[in-house]
């Protein structure tokens, strides 16, 4: 039999909801398998735990190839806020959470989370600006370190 | 199908050990799974959310997911992965005589 994964620790390296719900999903899907599981935010991804921003991320109708929406379409003032709002709702219906609440779940399934020391110093933020779930500040030294004899998926 | 043999009842499951008939699930067969996949003692709670998840089945043909369990006040998210370790939507769903958990959430 093939050896299972026991450990992961996933980088979320994107904002906006295609950038934070993968790495998301698949956090607390290794927790609901038993594997141990880290998340590291990093950069724009690091939207997903600010307190401010967690419950405002939306995602992008402009350089987005991914809607299949002409830029100029994609550019009329409220259509992001739309198509978030559309996609909540069919995220809803799946149980699939919000990211504030996903960001509490996948802490209470037992993931730990963690924000990258470099892009909090470069946007000038503190640890208070983060929501409670959040373990720790770390450099990515510490990840390696926290990473150790598992897997690293970069999302 | 494989048939397995739980003291003095036989069921029959999938590959996975999941039973394949609700109908053939008892509580002593909820207890002697639960024995091995680690968990010695059916407490109050586990059943609690044993008999949530099989009557969400009955209505709906699937398993809860967590966080419908979370929701709905059965237990919270923290107590499922303490009372059921290692994998809690899949093994309650084993326990409670359910299909395997299709979801990704």
């Amino acid at each position: 039999m093939e050896e299972r994964v026991t450990k992961v620790s996933i980088v979320i390296s994107k904002g906006g909801l295609d950038g934070v719900y993968p790495g998301l999903i698949m956090a607390n899907g290794a927790r609901m398998e038993g594997i141990e599981a880290n998340l590291f935010f990093t950069f724009f991804g690091l939207d997903a735990i600010i307190r401010k921003r967690m419950g405002k991320i939306k995602i992008a109708t402009v350089g987005n190839p991914g809607m299949h929406m002409p830029t100029l379409l994609g550019a009329i003032p409220g259509m992001s806020a739309m198509a978030t709002s559309m996609m909540k709702k069919t995220m809803d219906k799946l149980d699939i959470p919000p990211v504030p609440e996903f960001i509490e779940m996948v802490h209470d399934a037992g993931a730990k989370l963690y924000a990258c020391k470099a892009t909090v110093d470069m946007f000038k933020l503190k640890k208070e600006d983060f929501c409670p779930q959040v373990e720790a500040v770390i450099n990515v030294g510490k990840f390696y370190e926290i990473s150790a004899g598992g897997h690293i998926i970069f999302t | 199908m494989p048939q397995k043999q739980y003291g003095n009842a036989s069921v029959e499951v999938d590959a996975e050990g999941f039973l394949t008939n609700p109908a053939e699930w008892t509580r002593e067969v909820a207890a002697a799974i639960a024995k091995e996949e680690g968990i010695a003692d059916l407490l109050p709670a586990h059943w609690k959310v044993i008999e949530y998840m099989q009557k969400e089945f009955k209505e709906t043909g699937q398993a809860p997911t967590i966080r419908r369990i979370n929701k709905t006040g059965v237990v919270s998210t923290k107590e499922l992965y303490e009372l059921f370790p290692g994998g809690p939507a899949k093994k309650a769903a084993k326990i409670a005589g359910l299909k395997k958990p299709e979801g990704c959430v």
